[in-house]
C-alpha cells in the first residue's frame, strides 16, 4: 500500500515536471522503431525517504531504452508484482508476461546526508540469473545523472556495446523575433534534449559547434564582430576567447582527436580552403589549395587525414588528403552522387556518413553511410532537407538537422536506419546537433 | 580539367565585364550629347515632379542618365539563381552603375552580403554565398570601385528574407545585398 502511494506520487512528480519543462526543453518522440524489440520489464524504483522526488528513474531508464528502438519496456500497469530487490524478484512472473530482462531498484536516504543512494540489480529471466547491480550515491539534482549511469549498464549488458545516454548535445536555436531581429543561441542538453542549457545567445548568427574531444571546451563561428569568426569556449566556466581573424570567411572549426589542434575553412587567400591551426603555438597550416570551395573538414581517427567537402570536379564531392602531403595529393571517395557533402567517419574508419543529394533533378538532401571498401551506400533518411549529421560517442545513432512542418527539428536514427526518434522543438528552429564524446 | 573551367570562366566574367564597361562608356558619351540640348528639348521625366515646376531652369532637372542611375542605386539586392554563384545578366548594367557610383565617390563604402537558400549543407552555403557576394565584388572593381570601398560576408543561409520552404522563398533568399557603411 505504501508503495503504491509511494509510485504515485512519483509519477505525478515526474508529471508535473514534465509539463512544466516542456516550454523550455526538448522532449523526444520516437517515430520508428525496429521489428522485434527486446521485451525488457523496468520496474518503479521503490522510494523510502520523505516528500516526492523530482524525477522518476526507471521512467527515464524506460525512455532511454525505448528510445534506442532495440528495447520494448512492459508497461506497468502489466506488472503482475512490483519487487525492489533480489530477494522480492519471482523469475516465473516475468516470465509469464514474456520478458526477457528486468530491472529493478530502490531509492534511499544516504545515512545522515542530503544524498541519496540508488540501489539497482539487473537480472536475464530466461537464464534466472543477476547480471549487474550496484549502489550510486548523488544528490537529488543527479537522478538524472544516475539514471542514465543504469540505462548505460543495461544497454551494455544486452548488447556488447558501450550506452551513449550519459553523453550530451551541443546545438544552434534561431528564435524570429521580427523580419529584423533572430535570436540565437548556442545550447548544451542531455542527449535526449533534457536539462538545456544556453552557452551563447546573440543577434547574429552563431554556427558549427564542435565538442573539444575532452568534452570540456566548444568551438564554434559566431558573427557578434559582423563577420565570421571563430571562438573557443569552455562550457562550464563560460570563459571564452577568439580565435581567428583572418580577412573574409572563418568558418567550420573541428578539434583534433588529441585535442591539439583545430581544422577550420578560411578564405583568406581568395577561395575557402582547409586549414589546421595549432592551439599551443597559434601555428597555421594550410592544407587545400584550390580556386574553387573547399570546406566542411573532419578528422579520420588517427589524427593524421582530413576529409573534406570540394567542388574541384564542379559539384560538391567528398576527399581525403594526408597531412603534410601536396596539396594536390588528395583521394576522392565519392563519385556516385549528384552532391555529396559534410562527410565524417564512423569510428570503424571504413563507413562514411555523409549528406546526400543524389541527382540535378531531385533537389533532396538526405543522411546516407558510404563503406569505402565495398561501395556499398546505404540512405539512412527519407526527408528532404537532411544536414549536420553527428555520429554518437559509440557510432550506434546519427543525429541530424532536418524539417518537419516548415520548422528545423533534431532527429535521430541508427546506424542500420531501423531506429528512428526525434527531439521536437517548442521554439524556434533548432539545427547543428553536435553529439558530444564520452564524458565519464 | 577543372583548371581549366575555371579559366573558361573567368575569362568569361572579363569579357562580360569588359562589354559592360565598353557599353556604359558608350552611354554616357550619348548623354553627354543630349546634355548641351537639354533646356530646349523639355523631356522632363515624369518621375521628377521637381523640374516639371521650372521646366526653362537647368538647374534640379536630372538628366536621362542621372535618373536611370538614381534607380539603378535604388536597386540593393541581387538574386541568383540555384546551385549559381554568378549573378544574372540582367543586373549588369545596374551594377556598372554602382560600380561608377563608388568610383566618383571614392569616400563612400559598401558591404556585400551574400546568401543562400537553405538547400544543401551549411558550410556550403556560407561558401555559396561569399561567392555570389566577390562575383559582384570583382564586378565592380572591374569597373571603377576600390576593393578597399567593398567589404564582403557571407551569412549562408541564416539570414533568410523569406522563412518557408517554398520555392518563391528560396528564389529571394538566394541573394547579395548591398549595403551602404
Amino acid at each position: 500500500m505504501k508503495l503504491r502511494t509511494t509510485l504515485h506520487s512519483v509519477l505525478l512528480g515526474s508529471l508535473c515536471l514534465l509539463s512544466f519543462s516542456a516550454h523550455s526543453e526538448l522532449s523526444i518522440q520516437i517515430t520508428q522503431g525496429v521489428d522485434n524489440p527486446i521485451p525488457i520489464a523496468v520496474v518503479p524504483f521503490s522510494w523510502q525517504g520523505a516528500g516526492v522526488l523530482s524525477e522518476d528513474i526507471s521512467q527515464i531508464v524506460m525512455n532511454d531504452l525505448e528510445q534506442v528502438g532495440e528495447f520494448r519496456p512492459l508497461s506497468r500497469s502489466n506488472m503482475l508484482s512490483l519487487p525492489s530487490e533480489e530477494r522480492e524478484v519471482y523469475y516465473r512472473d516475468w516470465r509469464i508476461l514474456a520478458q526477457d530482462y528486468l530491472l529493478v531498484g530502490k531509492i534511499d536516504r544516504a545515512p545522515g546526508s542530503q544524498l541519496v543512494q540508488v540501489q539497482y540489480e539487473f537480472f536475464d529471466i530466461n537464464r534466472e540469473i543477476k547480471l549487474a547491480g550496484e549502489v550510486l550515491t548523488g544528490s537529488v539534482s543527479q537522478l538524472r545523472d544516475i539514471a542514465h549511469e543504469i540505462s548505460n549498464v543495461v544497454f551494455e549488458q544486452v548488447s556488447g556495446t558501450r550506452g551513449a545516454f550519459t553523453s550530451q548535445i551541443l546545438y544552434v536555436v534561431a528564435d524570429y523575433i521580427s523580419p529584423e531581429l533572430t535570436n540565437f543561441r548556442l545550447e548544451k542538453a542531455d542527449y535526449d534534449g533534457q536539462r538545456a542549457q544556453v552557452l551563447l545567445e546573440s543577434v547574429e548568427p552563431i554556427m558549427s559547434p564542435s565538442w573539444s574531444p575532452t568534452g570540456q571546451d566548444v568551438a564554434y563561428v559566431s558573427f557578434e564582430t559582423d563577420l565570421p569568426r571563430i571562438y573557443i569556449q569552455n562550457i562550464a566556466t563560460g570563459d571564452r576567447r577568439q580565435i581567428t581573424n583572418y580577412p573574409n570567411l572563418n568558418s567550420s572549426p573541428e578539434w583534433s582527436p588529441d585535442g591539439t589542434k583545430l581544422a577550420m575553412v578560411l578564405s583568406k587567400d581568395g577561395s575557402p580552403d582547409i586549414y589546421v591551426q595549432d592551439l599551443t603555438t597559434n601555428q597555421l597550416t594550410q592544407v587545400t589549395d584550390h580556386p574553387l570551395i573547399d570546406t566542411e573538414p573532419s578528422w579520420t581517427e588517427d589524427g593524421r587525414s582530413i576529409v573534406f567537402m570540394s567542388e574541384r570536379t564542379g559539384q560538391p564531392q567528398i576527399y581525403q588528403i594526408e597531412l603534410g602531403a601536396s596539396s594536390f595529393d588528395v583521394e576522392r571517395l565519392t563519385y556516385d552522387c549528384f552532391q555529396c557533402l559534410n562527410a565524417k567517419f564512423l569510428p570503424d574508419g571504413v563507413n562514411l556518413v555523409h549528406v546526400r543529394r543524389e541527382t540535378r533533378q531531385d533537389p533532396n538532401y538526405q543522411i546516407a553511410v558510404l563503406n569505402i571498401e565495398t561501395l556499398r551506400v546505404i540512405t539512412l533518411t527519407d526527408t528532404s532537407l537532411d544536414e549536420s549529421p553527428s555520429i554518437a560517442p559509440n557510432g550506434s545513432m546519427i543525429m541530424y538537422a532536418t524539417k518537419f512542418n516548415g520548422r528545423g527539428v533534431l532527429d535521430a536514427v541508427s546506424i542500420d536506419g531501423r531506429v528512428k526518434f526525434r527531439l521536437p522543438s517548442t521554439q524556434g528552429d533548432v539545427r547543428e546537433p553536435a553529439w558530444s564524446p564520452f564524458l565519464n | 580539367m577543372a583548371k581549366q573551367s575555371i579559366q573558361t570562366i573567368k575569362m568569361g566574367l572579363m569579357a562580360i565585364s569588359l562589354f559592360a564597361l565598353v557599353a556604359c562608356s558608350s552611354t554616357s558619351d550619348t548623354e553627354e550629347g543630349t546634355m548641351g540640348d537639354e533646356g530646349s528639348s523639355g523631356r522632363s521625366s515624369p518621375t521628377n515632379p521637381g523640374a516639371r515646376t521650372n521646366p526653362g531652369s537647368t538647374q534640379g532637372q536630372l538628366t536621362q542618365e542621372e535618373i536611370r542611375a538614381q534607380n539603378a542605386l535604388r536597386q540593393t539586392v541581387f538574386y541568383f539563381d540555384f546551385d549559381i554563384a554568378e549573378f544574372k545578366t540582367a543586373d549588369r548594367e545596374t551594377l556598372s552603375f554602382h560600380a561608377r557610383d563608388l568610383a566618383a565617390n571614392s569616400s563612400k563604402r559598401v558591404r556585400l552580403e551574400g546568401h543562400a537558400d537553405e538547400r544543401g549543407t551549411r558550410e556550403y552555403n556560407l561558401a555559396l554565398g561569399e561567392r555570389r557576394a566577390n562575383s559582384i565584388l570583382n564586378y565592380l572593381i572591374v569597373n571603377g570601385a576600390s576593393r578597399s570601398q567593398i567589404e564582403v560576408v557571407s551569412y549562408g543561409e541564416e539570414r533568410p528574407a523569406q522563412a518557408g520552404q517554398s520555392e518563391n522563398a528560396y528564389s529571394r533568399n538566394r541573394r547579395v545585398e548591398v549595403v551602404a557603411r
